[in-house]
Order: C-alpha cells, then sequence, then structure tokens
C-alpha cells in the first residue's frame, strides 16, 4: 500500500533514512488499531438499550421527519418546483443523521434548494436516538468516533507529515468548492458550499463520509479513513496558526483584496491628497511688516 | 486687480464678432493670512505640533527595529490578537513613521511655509514660427546633402536591407521552444494508455470499483504519474511531468446507471455508473471539480462553466462550448478501475488546429 | 484691525517671496557644481514653477509614489527571490507545507515570508502597492476626462497615459504569475488557454511562451525577466515623458478669479510644492506600509504550490484583469466554430483578444475623437466642470458603466455567495445589462448635466434660494433670491460657449484640409449630437436685464420694512465677505 505521495516520499528518503520502515510499521499499526475501531460494531456503553434508542429515536422520526421523509424514512420523491422533497434514508447511516440535525440543518425551517446550518433542535440524546432508528432502517455509515479524526494518538512527526499530506488532499478534493481558506464559495443556481470555520471536525468527517445535500461522498473508498483524518488535521492547524499576514478580509481571494485595496488604499490617500490641497484657516487679521 | 490689465482668458481666441464675457474677471482676490502668519502663538504651537510629529516617526522608526529584533518569525511565530507578530508591528510601525513624516511636511507647508500664491505666465506649446521654419530648413538641408531623395535605387535596397533584418531578429525566437519541444501534436495525446490503472490523486492509489459509492466525487489521476517499481512506470521530470500531470487529470463519479444518457456509452465506456471525465475544463483549462451529486453537474470555479455529467458532460452554462472529453474505463481482472484507451479527442482549452489532430 | 498688538507679529515665518541674497553654504555647493553642470540656466525656472493646487491634481502622484513603492520593495524582493521553475521539497519554517514538492519560485516566496524578517511585509507591500498603482492610474485618468484636460496640446501625454495604465496591468498580471502559487499557476493556465485561441499562430505563441507544452519550466523565468526588466523599464521612460511633458505644458487649472488661459496661479515648486509632493510621498509610503502589515494580500502559502490538477473557489485574477475576465463568463454558451477544419474560439477571442484591446483603442482616440468633432484647434489650460461638457461626461460615464459591469461579473460568484444570489441569475443580468447599461448611464448623466447647467444659469440669473418666503399684499407667495457672489459668478461664467459645427460655416479653420463633404456632415451631425442640448451661459445683456428686474422687485420691497434680507438663515454673509477667498 502506498499511503504517502510521491513528493512526502521523496522527503522520507531525505529525512528518515534507516527508521523509516520502523516508522511505516507503527503508522500502519496505528492505521489498523483506527480502523478496527472505526468498523467495530456497536460501542459498548449503551445507556439506554439499542432497541430503547431505535423506539424513541422512531416516535420523534415520526414527530419531525416523517413529513418529507415519509412513515418509514422511504423518502417522499414528489419533485416540487424542481426540489425533491425528502430523500429516502435508508442506508443514509447514523453518520448522516449526526451530521444533519446535529449542525441544525435537519428539520428543515422551509422547503429549499439547500438545507442552512442553523440552531440545533434536538438534545443529544435525541440526535442519538433518531441516528440510531435511521441506522436500523439499513446498514450506512456509523458515527465516527474521535480517534477516527484526531491525529492525537500519532507522533510529532507523523502528525507534520499527517497535516502537510492533508493539506494537499484538500486542496485537491476540498477547495474547488470550499475555497483554499476554507471560507466556502458559491455553487450553481443559487447553491453554495458552506464555510468550513469553527465546525467540528466530527461533522467534518461526517459530511465527508456522507455527501450531505449536493456535496459529494468522499467515502472510505474515495478518501481512505487516514485520508480525511489527515484533511481535518490540516484544517485544525489552519484555526491553531496566527494569521501571519494580518487580517484576512473574508479570505476570499483577489475580489476581496481588490476591494480593499480601493476602499482603503484609494480612499484614505483621496482623502490624504484632499487634506493636503485644503485651504487653512484663515485669521481676519493682516500681517504688518515689520 | 481692475479688468483692464487682466485680459479675458477667452479674449484671444474668442472671434471678435462675439459679445464680450457676461461678467468682467474681478482678478485674484487679496492675499489673506494664517493664524500662523500673524499670532506668534499659533505659529509657535504649529512649531511644537510639526516637531512632534516628526520626533513621534524617530520613535516609531525605533520601534521597527525593537519589533524586527523581538518578534520571532519562522516555527515560533509571536501572534498578536491571533495575528502574527512580527509583519503586524513591523508594518505598523513603519507605517506610522513615515505617515507621520509626511504630515509633519505637509502641516510645515500648510501652515508656516508662505503661501502666497504666485502667477506664472503660459505661452504656448508650439515653438515660434521662426524656428519652425529655420528648423525645417534644416531637415531640408539635411536630406538634400544626403541624396537619399534622388537615388532612389539606394533608398530602396537601405530600406529593404534593414526590413530583411527583421526576419533574423524573428526566426531567432525560434528556439523559445526548442527542438521537438514545439511539437504541437502532443496536445492529441495524453499519457493514458489501455489498461493503465486510474489512482487517486495525491496519494496514487488505486481505486476497486467495488469501492466506489453512488454520489462519490474522486479526483484522479494515471497510475504512470505515481512510478513505481511494482507498476513498472518510468519515473517522469521536470516539464515532461508537469505537462502529463496538467493533461492527465480526470474525475470519476458514480450515479444510478439508469440515470446515465446514451451521450456516455455507458455500456462501453462505464462501469456500473460509475464514469470518468477529464478534470480539465474545455474553455481555458481550470482544473474542474464543483460537482454536485443530485444534478449531476461540474462548475468550473473560473468562469462558472457548467457540465451536465449524466449527459456526456454537455455543457449546461457558462462560456464553455465543448463538453468535457470522456475517459472510457473498464475494470481489470482484481477489480481495480483501468483506461480501455486514451482520451478520443484532445483535452482541455480549444486551439486552431485541433480538429486536424 | 486695530485690535492687533503689531510688536507681536511674528517676524520669523516667511509670508512674500524671498529675494536673492549673498549664497551661503549651498550656494557655494550649487556654484561649485554649476562650473561642471551648468545646471542653473534649467533650474532657474523650474525651481520656482508653479503649480496649482487642487485635490484632484494629486491623483497622478498616487501613481507615481506607489511607483516608487514598488521599486523599492521589489528590489527588496529580488534579493531572495529564485524564479526557477525547479522542483525541490520545502522545508522552510511554514509548517503545513513542510515536505511538500514544490518549485524554487514558490519555495523562495515562502522563504521570503516565513524566514526574512519583514519579507513578508515587503511581499504584501510590494502587492498592495500594485493595486494601488493601477487604481490610482485610473482614478487620475477618470479626472484627466471628465474636466477635459486631454484637449490640445495634451493629447500626447493622455496617449502616454493610456499606454502607462495598459503597461502598468501588466507588470501587474506578470506579477501575480511569478510566485508559482496555485492561484498563480491557474492564471497562467488561464493565459495560455487565451493564447491558443488567438487564430493561425495561437498554439505555436502558446508553445514558444511556455518553451514547450504547458507548463514547461520557462514561463516563471522569462515573465520574471519582463517584469523586473522589460515593463519596468518602460514604465521609468514613459513616466518620464509623462512628467516632463506635464513641466512644458505646465499644469492645467481651475477657472476662478484671475486664473486665465494665459497663466498658472498656484505655489512654487520650492518650498510649497515640493513639501506637498514630499510629504505625500511619505504618506503613500505610510498607507501601503500600514495595509502591508495589517491586510492580508495574496497568502500563497494558503493556495499551495501551483499543481496543475488542483484549483480553489474564488480563482480570480487581481481587480485590474477583472474585467476582462466578467466578459469572459457572461459569454453564452457555445461561441466556438468549426470553419474548414479549424477551431475559432469566439467565446475567448472575443472578450480577452478582441475587446480590451478596442477599449484601450478608444480611449486612446478619445481627445482626437473630440477635437475632430469640434473642430476647436486651440489650446485649452482652463479645466472644465463635468457638467460642461454633458456629451463627453456622459460618454466617460457609460464607458465607465460597461467597465463597471464587466467588473462586477468577474466576481459574480464572489457577489452570489456575499448577497446570497445565484450565480446563473447574476450572469443572466450581465448578459443584458452590460448593453442597457451604459445606453442608460448616458442618457441620464447627460440629463443630468444640462439640468445642472441650467441650475448654474438660475443661480446667475436669478441669485441662489435664500429658503425666507415672503407674502405679497395680494397673498401670493414667493420665495425671495439673492444674487451670488462675484467671484462665484464669473466663476460661473468663466466657460466656453459651445458651437455646433455646421457644414461650410467654419471659416475660422483655415488649417483644415480641403473639405471632404461626406465627413464634413458627420463631423456636423456629430456636433450637433454633442451640443446642440447642451445650455450656453447667459449673455451680459441677460445678466443686465435680470438684475435689472431683481432691483426693481428689491425697490418694491424695500418700502415694505422687511426685517430680513435673507441672509440671516445662510452663510452667504460670512462668504461674501471680501477677505475670504472662495475656493471654486
Amino acid at each position: 500500500m502506498r499511503l504517502l505521495n510521491r513528493t512526502a516520499g521523496r522527503l522520507s528518503r531525505h529525512r528518515r533514512g534507516p527508521l523509516a520502515g520502523l516508522a511505516v510499521l507503527l503508522l500502519g499499526l496505528v492505521i489498523s488499531g483506527s480502523l478496527f475501531t472505526a468498523f467495530s460494531p456497536a460501542q459498548a456503553d449503551n445507556q439506554p438499550s439499542e432497541t430503547e434508542q431505535v423506539a424513541q429515536g422512531k416516535e420523534l422520526f415520526l414527530a419531525s421527519c416523517s413529513f418529507c421523509h415519509g412513515q418509514n424514512g422511504e423518502g417522499v420523491p414528489t419533485v416540487r418546483d424542481g426540489y425533491q422533497l425528502g430523500p429516502s434514508l435508508v442506508g443514509v447511516g447514523a453518520a448522516a443523521v449526526d451530521f444533519q440535525v446535529g449542525t441544525g440543518r435537519m428539520p428543515m425551517a422551509s422547503p429549499g434548494q439547500q438545507a442552512p446550518s442553523k440552531k440545533v433542535v434536538f438534545t443529544d440524546e435525541e440526535i442519538d436516538a433518531l441516528a440510531a432508528y435511521v441506522a436500523s432502517l439499513g446498514p450506512g455509515p456509523a458515527i465516527p468516533d474521535e480517534s477516527d479524526y484526531s491525529i492525537e494518538g500519532l507522533s510529532e512527526e507523523e502528525r507534520e507529515e499527517a497535516i502537510s499530506r492533508g493539506g494537499q488532499i484538500f486542496l485537491t478534493n476540498c477547495t474547488a468548492c470550499h475555497n483554499f481558506n476554507g471560507a466556502g464559495g458559491a455553487m450553481p443556481r443559487g447553491g453554495y458550499a458552506p464555510s468550513l470555520h469553527g465546525v467540528e471536525p466530527k461533522y467534518i468527517y461526517e459530511a465527508m463520509l456522507t455527501g450531505p445535500q449536493q456535496m459529494p461522498n468522499f467515502s472510505n473508498g474515495n478518501l481512505s479513513p487516514e485520508e480525511k483524518r489527515d484533511v481535518i488535521a490540516y484544517l485544525g492547524s489552519l484555526e491553531e496558526t496566527p494569521e501571519y499576514a494580518g487580517f484576512t478580509l473574508g479570505g476570499l481571494g483577489p475580489v476581496s483584496e481588490g476591494l480593499f485595496a480601493w476602499l482603503v488604499g484609494i480612499g484614505g490617500l483621496v482623502g490624504a491628497a484632499v487634506w493636503i490641497a485644503s485651504h487653512t484657516t484663515r485669521s481676519n487679521k493682516s500681517k504688518v511688516d515689520a | 486687480m481692475s479688468n483692464d490689465n487682466t485680459p479675458s482668458p477667452y479674449e484671444s481666441h474668442v472671434p471678435s464678432h462675439r459679445e464680450a464675457e457676461p461678467i468682467p474677471d474681478p482678478g485674484l482676490p487679496a492675499h489673506t493670512w494664517r493664524p500662523t502668519d500673524v499670532d506668534p502663538k499659533a505659529e509657535k504651537r504649529a512649531e511644537r505640533q510639526i516637531a512632534a510629529m516628526f520626533v513621534a516617526a524617530m520613535v516609531f522608526a525605533v520601534l521597527f527595529v525593537v519589533a524586527y529584533f523581538s518578534f520571532e518569525i519562522g516555527d515560533s511565530w509571536d501572534t498578536f490578537g491571533g495575528l502574527g507578530a512580527s509583519t503586524v508591528t513591523l508594518g505598523l510601525t513603519l507605517g506610522m513613521s513615515l505617515l507621520l513624516i509626511g504630515t509633519g511636511i505637509i502641516q510645515l507647508a500648510r501652515k508656516l511655509m508662505a503661501d502666497a500664491e504666485m502667477v506664472e505666465m503660459r505661452h504656448p506649446a508650439a515653438s515660434p514660427p521662426e524656428d519652425r521654419e529655420a528648423t525645417i530648413q534644416a531637415l531640408n538641408d539635411g536630406l538634400d546633402e544626403a541624396g537619399i531623395g534622388r537615388r532612389p535605387l539606394v533608398r530602396n535596397t537601405m530600406l529593404g536591407a534593414v526590413g530583411v533584418l527583421g526576419l533574423p531578429a524573428v526566426v531567432l525566437l525560434r528556439d523559445l521552444a526548442p527542438g521537438n519541444a514545439l511539437d504541437i501534436n502532443k496536445l492529441a495525446h495524453t499519457i493514458w494508455e489501455p489498461g493503465m490503472r486510474l489512482v487517486r490523486d495525491v496519494v496514487g492509489t488505486p481505486i476497486l470499483a467495488s469501492e466506489v459509492e453512488m454520489g462519490d466525487l474522486i479526483n484522479a489521476a494515471p497510475e504512470a504519474m505515481f512510478p513505481s517499481e511494482e507498476n513498472g512506470y518510468p519515473e517522469l521530470e521536470g516539464a515532461e511531468e508537469q505537462a502529463e500531470k496538467a493533461k492527465g487529470a480526470i474525475i470519476i463519479v458514480r450515479m444510478d446507471p439508469s440515470e446515465l444518457t446514451e451521450a456516455t456509452q455507458p455500456d462501453k465506456w462505464t462501469v456500473d455508473g460509475i464514469i470518468c471525465y477529464s478534470k480539465i475544463c474545455t474553455h481555458v483549462g481550470c482544473p474542474i471539480s464543483l460537482y454536485e451529486r443530485t444534478t449531476h453537474h461540474v462548475l468550473c470555479p473560473c468562469h462558472q462553466s457548467t457540465f451536465d455529467l449524466a449527459d456526456g458532460a454537455k455543457v449546461v452554462f457558462g462560456p464553455a462550448a465543448r463538453a468535457l472529453p470522456q475517459l472510457p474505463i473498464a475494470v481489470d481482472e482484481e477489480g481495480y478501475l483501468v483506461a480501455q484507451s486514451d482520451f478520443t479527442e484532445p483535452i482541455g482549452a480549444s486551439f486552431w488546429e485541433r480538429e486536424k489532430l | 484691525m486695530s485690535s492687533i498688538d503689531t510688536s507681536k507679529v511674528a517676524t520669523s515665518n516667511r509670508t512674500d517671496a524671498a529675494t536673492a541674497s549673498k549664497p551661503g553654504r549651498a550656494g557655494s555647493l550649487a556654484t561649485w557644481a554649476d562650473d561642471r553642470l551648468g545646471l542653473a540656466s534649467a533650474m532657474k525656472k523650474n525651481l520656482r514653477k508653479v503649480f496649482p493646487d487642487h485635490w484632484s491634481f494629486m491623483l497622478g502622484e498616487i501613481a507615481l509614489w506607489s511607483f516608487v513603492v514598488l521599486l523599492l520593495t521589489g528590489v527588496f524582493l529580488t534579493l531572495w527571490f529564485n524564479p526557477s521553475m525547479g522542483h525541490i521539497t520545502y522545508e522552510g519554517s511554514y509548517d503545513q507545507l513542510r515536505g511538500v514538492g514544490m518549485s524554487e519560485s514558490m519555495a523562495s516566496t515562502l522563504h521570503i515570508s516565513f524566514d526574512v524578517r519583514g519579507g513578508l511585509l515587503m511581499r504584501q507591500m510590494h502587492h498592495w502597492a500594485a493595486s494601488i498603482f493601477v487604481a490610482s492610474m485610473m482614478v487620475h485618468l477618470l479626472r484627466v476626462a471628465f474636466t477635459g484636460a486631454y484637449r490640445k496640446p495634451r493629447e500626447l501625454n493622455w496617449v502616454i497615459g493610456c499606454l502607462l495604465l495598459l503597461l502598468g496591468t501588466l507588470e501587474g498580471f506578470t506579477g501575480y504569475s511569478l510566485p508559482d502559487d496555485l492561484l498563480s499557476g491557474t492564471g497562467v493556465r488561464a493565459a495560455d488557454g487565451f493564447l491558443k485561441a488567438t487564430p493561425v499562430v495561437g498554439t505555436y505563441m502558446s508553445f514558444l511562451l511556455f518553451g514547450g507544452e504547458f507548463p514547461g519550466e520557462s514561463i516563471i523565468p522569462r515573465l520574471y525577466i519582463i517584469h523586473v526588466l522589460l515593463i519596468p523599464g518602460i514604465l521609468l521612460a514613459l513616466i518620464a515623458a509623462h512628467m516632463l511633458l506635464l513641466v512644458y505644458h505646465k499644469h492645467t487649472q481651475w477657472p476662478g478669479p484671475g486664473r486665465t488661459e494665459q497663466n498658472v496661479v498656484g505655489y512654487p515648486m520650492l518650498p510649497v510644492y515640493a513639501a506637498k509632493a514630499g510629504g505625500f510621498f511619505f504618506m503613500v509610503f505610510g498607507v501601503i506600509a500600514i495595509m502591508g502589515g495589517l491586510m492580508s494580500i495574496n497568502p500563497v502559502w494558503k493556495f499551495g504550490p501551483y499543481d496543475p490538477t488542483k484549483v480553489t473557489a474564488g480563482s480570480q485574477p487581481d481587480w485590474y484583469m477583472g474585467w476582462p475576465d466578467g466578459l469572459l463568463r457572461i459569454i453564452p454558451t457555445g461561441w466556438e466554430s468549426v470553419i474548414f477544419g479549424y477551431t475559432i474560439s469566439w467565446n475567448v477571442m472575443l472578450p480577452i483578444l478582441i475587446l480590451p484591446p478596442l477599449m484601450l483603442v478608444i480611449l486612446m482616440l478619445l481627445p482626437f475623437i473630440e477635437g475632430w468633432i469640434t473642430g476647436d484647434k486651440r489650446d485649452h489650460h482652463l479645466l472644465q466642470r463635468p457638467r460642461n461638457a454633458p456629451t463627453r461626461t456622459a460618454v466617460m460615464v457609460a464607458l465607465m458603466t460597461f467597465y463597471g459591469l464587466a467588473w462586477a461579473a468577474g466576481g459574480n460568484d464572489i457577489i452570489a455567495i456575499r448577497l446570497d444570489l445565484s450565480i446563473n441569475q447574476i450572469t443572466y443580468f450581465m448578459r443584458v445589462a452590460i448593453f442597457l447599461g451604459p445606453i442608460l448611464a448616458f442618457w441620464i448623466t447627460r440629463r443630468w448635466c444640462i439640468s445642472l447647467q441650467r441650475h448654474d444659469n438660475e443661480k446667475l440669473l436669478h441669485g441662489y434660494e435664500t429658503g425666507v418666503i415672503t407674502r405679497s399684499p395680494e397673498g401670493a407667495y414667493a420665495e425671495r433670491h439673492l444674487p451670488i457672489n462675484p467671484t462665484s459668478a464669473y466663476t460661473l461664467t468663466a466657460r466656453d460657449r459651445d458651437e455646433v459645427y455646421t457644414v461650410g460655416s467654419d471659416t475660422d479653420a483655415a488649417g483644415v484640409d480641403a473639405p471632404n463633404s461626406r465627413s464634413e456632415k458627420l463631423r456636423a451631425k456629430l456636433s450637433s449630437w454633442m451640443y446642440s442640448h447642451n445650455v450656453q451661459k447667459p449673455t451680459r445683456a441677460e445678466l443686465e436685464e435680470a438684475h435689472h428686474h431683481a432691483e426693481h422687485e428689491a425697490e418694491l420691497q424695500a418700502g415694505l420694512d422687511h426685517p430680513v434680507d435673507g441672509h440671516q438663515f445662510d452663510d452667504h454673509r460670512l462668504r461674501d465677505t471680501t477677505d475670504v477667498p472662495l475656493r471654486d
């Protein structure tokens, strides 16, 4: 398995030398460990039993979600004004529910092209119950565990490598829509890719895993769990580092820069010119030659 | 100033039949004094104010030096309210120092320098007629003495010789792209070849068809861009590597096979709803991957050309004129996605000879 | 005046022009230099050369000083920048990119940003200064056009200015492309697409520029030498020519009492103008330094190195390339044809290869077109208020509208996301607005200017509105008007009467070639289109008539013993006092 990209591979020749094999072995162990945790069935700490949770979830679902998604989550395939009212939730998995409800996107306030993130209406337990219910409808991705998207367990060097690799994956797969700064971007017909600033790592992971709304999937067959983790690590590192260059002006690229060049630069300097050429206060006294 | 000795600005070129100006020029207003001209206290105050600006400018310049040496850059960036301390403080101190010097000098001009307006007379841009005549005379004399006009053979061959000298100048530029670097046929081909695996970009791992899920968007590359001993592809270097990378990039998406139109050749060129297109926009060549999974549209972030991937990547919006070229794909015996062949047309932006290659 | 204690009047403060005195140390240095250089003859006029003072005359100075800042910061950057596309692995201080492969030019840009103290500041100052340089040239251009300063004898300086704008833009684009980050590489690739869209030779031009297939390994070193040597050299030469012509022609001035076509009134170069201009240099430098310190521009480390397979949302050129980019975006789908097997990409040619050069040519020709229509062969040194040239003002506003709409279209994705609009709808709107907008802008501006002219005449003939309402014995209400002060009145009338050119009428223009009747007719038609709607200033007779009428009114009202004359309620009493000069 080739985990490192080519450039990182070249780097490893420079840097690690004889220890490379050992490091790859360690990395492999860590990854297989985290893979195991990700895919091992059922986390053990069920306070309410799973069946109870599913039953509670079903109740909540019938009350809040079934109007659009159908009594059994089969979806309401009506296309109204070009929008699908509610897609089927069979097989979307707990991760999708946790993302959509956990970020407040669901339930939608009103039907529309895109459900915006807003205030969360359910408690954590209720979200877990809903997720458990939807997960029971058909097999789908489970809610990721913190170990899936955290680089805590890695060595300093591995972390650095994960971050720089995550940056390259981010720039290849994500920036086209979400912009180099994670500030978001415009999509066709009024759609938009939301900003990634301040989004919890779990939700970023779930979004990649499940492809909410118009966003494509980055399933495990597409970006491996470690690659997703690295992207999250890169975004985390961006938030941690200071803005080296001053205020980011929205991080939108040359358009906002041009706007500020005009407003601050030209605006300020024309103001200065007005001051320089303005007449100074006059006295009504006149000077008497000494 | 009376109207008599200040001629109306228009009199000189207003035809005489026109009536005089409606209001006579009252002339320059009398000079008035500033408080600093007549009040010694105000004058002293202005002096102190300006000197204070220059002193503050010195302080900021010294602070710049202090900031330069005290704020680390590199591995341990100091911060200043979440901003990089070094750049922010250096910029602020330098800027304040310069601004204070600038405002100080301008205040000096505004408050303390003599501010009586002066009048300077203009003169016409043209030279005096006698100078013109003399120049033309000199020019004619010179040409006459050279005799170029009388000897057309010499004149024409001389002009011809200098003109033909343009050829070496143009020809010298030929080797801007030396040797066969100028072979434009390269635009017709990419590195894709039958049986080459599609691998994930950045990491270079091959893609199992069975692992691609509905709604997936995979940014992928030819396996030859990730050469190794196992796959046996030769290591590419420099310009060649970059050119192949620029042409070979692809996107892979999976949708319900029933959604694919005939334009995509679903039976021949796709694998179970998995379909692959060039990632390079046919407009001016930006990589394109803003994919909407439900509409199957992909948008170019540079100029918003929108392509319908379910319908052969036909252009549905924006300035592009042609569909994205499709890469015919299949699966190999291990279940990995492979190319059936190269693209069947040149990828990327249009060019003059495109249909001819 | 009697209240001043004259004994305390400052004497150290010069208020009059100095007279020559015995040379001091500076004088002997000057003598030493003049013995060898003989500069005194040239300097004697120019040291005290008069420059008129108005804020709008300093806009070009912003461009000049930001160019100086560009040279200073640019030289600093060249000390570390390595314009090479050689591939290396980044090992510098920026964590997120350590271990990533990139070109040496990108790596050295990161080195300047993160390993050279003050390097990031200089990079950002250089970039902000570039944006301000082009912006201030455009603002300066607008001032010159709107005031008619480009008329004879300054047409050639206008053309030089237009060339400076073009070169400044190209200089900006080459600089934008140098760091080899994702954004600049995307721009270079689009430029490759533009080249390839050129008919017949396009593909070969692209291959020659890139040294083979895109991206090759030659483009950055080539752009670098263009950026640091070729274009700056031409820019410097043209700026020198621009300034020499400015000095030779002497600056234009606003009309006013004592300010005529024959003179120039203002402050001498030494000391006031030199101090103001020099001070302004420091201010421009200071503003750019503060912007460079506080405001992030082109954070290349976030874009990462250029990779032809990557792209980011918000991939835009710098602002001055925004309008061709916008035109490119609003071309409808499918404008490409194949003729005899050869591909012609109208969708790229039209917005990039045809329209921008065409706009530049139109811009350069403006003073010549106007001069031909008006047949005006006189020198003009007094500026026109924009309202007094309604057609020219309206044409400029129409051009600005076209530019502005195209520019906005270039940011359609950012507008869409910031204002919750749809990219598609913005684009559809722009496709129509780019045609209708300029026409509408022309029409509104011209009517507006003419109304303002009419308003000026009202003020001249009937005075200004005092806001005082009087009731006549019959019960009729009227607002009292009072005459404006003589200074403003003179300034309002200090403008030419427009003359509509008619075929065969112009006996004056003896220097014109034998009249070609068709072009003469066109000229007459255009002249009528340009001038016939304008409102001309009142004649002396009309003014006298109006004033006589006003005096008559006043006489009638005198008997009413009205307690107010109207001046209590405005600031005209202050402004009318003779010792307060009225500016403009």
